[in-house]
């Protein structure tokens, strides 16, 4: 299994990389940390003429804390991100997502900007930058501009990033202290991948429920926002019996994925488990 | 297709090559470079058995370009025992039974080396979710572990090593 024949180009600035997406492009495909780009091109699955590597670019890597939010680069890996004390303490729940992908080998060299734009349905960061209401910074021809995580995931493996455009950073405001979330997760046996994948932030004030917001990956064939879950339970109080009401509604009106590994019906119920599962956590 | 010159610095010694850039990082230290010990098993990237440690980071090194190699310190399996003495890993995997047939040992050490550099005194679950990206086909994993732990309380100077 080895890849086609391809032209690399390994730019040092964001600028260079922009100018060779726009020379290129559909011949090009942009390379991170490889780890869904490779694969796929071993399988000839993608043949792509140019190969663009920018993780020679350093200022797209590591996390900051400018103004009570975290700017991540999006060449940051899912390792650093599992293991840096900054978003432990700040937004742990981005540790622990990152800690729910792949295995040890696969953490160290994929990046959560691959991640995003690649926009695997089983891929677990989609759920958490949902449920955090993310800000993409996108960069392109025309320069900057920032793409709301709500907005971004389209179609299976399509995002509202266009073709010249890359993406630099993920900007993530840090929580209240009130504020709380998990990401859980139905690991497929043999790949790791998200049958399903909940994320959920819930906003308490005592044992009421002020808010809660909910990503689901790995059901339909783009994470989505479970709405009818959130609407549901803000404003109740964090019961049980309110807690399952409101996780009944994790699919609703979601197409599921049918493959060889869950039937649309399985994952619907994963779904509404997990959600039940994770709200229940953090009511606790 | 422009084929690329590469540097790289495999078990402290310095390599010059021009390589095509879809050449992949294992077939590199395997096919030009002659290091043997790196084995190629699924070529999926599930397997584990093409584990080396790059800039400090255990990869899959068949989920590599080389060219993206260019300019790091790479080190395999053979770079890990020193003077001619076994690495207190390799040792564990020896007194322990940690193999059979030995395809996956080379990796399996690698991320066992990765995971001690990261948490010197790891409980078996720790051992068993860090060495969660590597496949064994003979051990069940139970002697794995134990190499693991073996090496572990060597490293942290509470194990002599058994004549043998």
């Amino acid at each position: 299994m080895i890849p086609g024949s391809f032209e690399y180009f390994a730019p040092t600035s964001l600028n260079e990389a922009l100018d060779l997406l726009k020379t290129h492009g559909d011949d090009a495909k942009v390379l991170a940390g490889g780890h869904s780009l490779i694969p796929t091109m071993k399988l000839r699955l993608a043949e792509p003429a140019v190969i663009i590597d920018i993780t020679r670019i350093g200022d797209l890597r590591g996390v900051s804390e400018p103004d009570g939010k975290l700017v991540i680069g999006a060449l940051t890996t899912h390792y650093e991100l599992e293991s840096s004390a900054l978003v432990q303490q700040k937004v742990p729940i981005l540790s622990q997502t990152a800690a729910a992908i792949g295995d040890v080998q696969v953490r160290n060299k994929g990046t959560i900007g691959g991640s995003l734009v690649h926009a695997d349905p089983a891929a677990d960061w989609p759920a958490t930058i949902l449920a955090l209401d993310a800000d993409l910074k996108v960069a392109g021809p025309d320069g900057e501009r920032v793409i709301k995580a709500t907005d971004f995931f389209q179609e299976l493996y399509t995002t509202a990033l266009e073709p010249e455009e890359i993406l630099t950073e993920i900007h993530v405001s840090i929580p209240a202290a009130n504020t709380k979330g998990v990401y859980l997760k139905q690991y497929q046996a043999a790949s790791g991948f998200a049958l399903t994948g909940v994320a959920v932030l819930l906003t308490r004030s005592g044992d009421t429920c002020q808010k809660v917001a909910v990503g689901v990956n790995g059901v339909a064939d783009v994470a989505y926002r479970a709405t009818g879950v959130e609407s549901e339970l803000a404003g109740k109080t964090l019961s049980a019996e309110n807690i399952a009401a409101a996780a009944e509604k994790a699919a609703d009106g979601v197409d599921a994925m049918e493959d060889i590994h869950a039937s649309p019906a399985y994952r619907a119920n994963l779904a509404k488990v997990y959600a039940q599962r994770a709200i229940a956590q953090l009511a606790s | 297709m422009a084929n690329q010159v590469i540097h790289t610095a495999i078990n402290g010694q310095e390599h010059t090559h021009e390589v095509e850039p879809r050449m992949l990082l294992v077939h590199y230290i395997r096919d030009v470079v002659g290091l043997t010990g790196t084995h190629v098993g699924c070529e999926t990237s599930l397997c584990g058995a093409c584990t080396i440690m790059v800039d400090g980071q255990a990869v899959k090194s068949c989920t590599m370009l080389a060219v993206q190699a260019d300019g790091a310190e790479i080190m395999t399996i053979e770079g890990l025992a020193q003077n001619g003495e076994l690495h207190p890993i390799q040792e564990g995997f020896w007194e322990c039974h940690g193999l059979q047939c030995g395809f996956c040992t080379p990796g399996m050490i690698i991320a066992a080396h990765q995971l001690l550099q990261r948490n010197p005194n790891p409980s078996e679950d720790e051992i068993r979710h860090g060495l969660d990206g590597n496949l064994c086909r003979c051990t069940g994993y139970q002697h794995i572990v134990d190499a693991v732990q073996y090496a572990a309380e060597k490293m942290q100077g509470s194990r002599e090593r058994k004549e043998v």
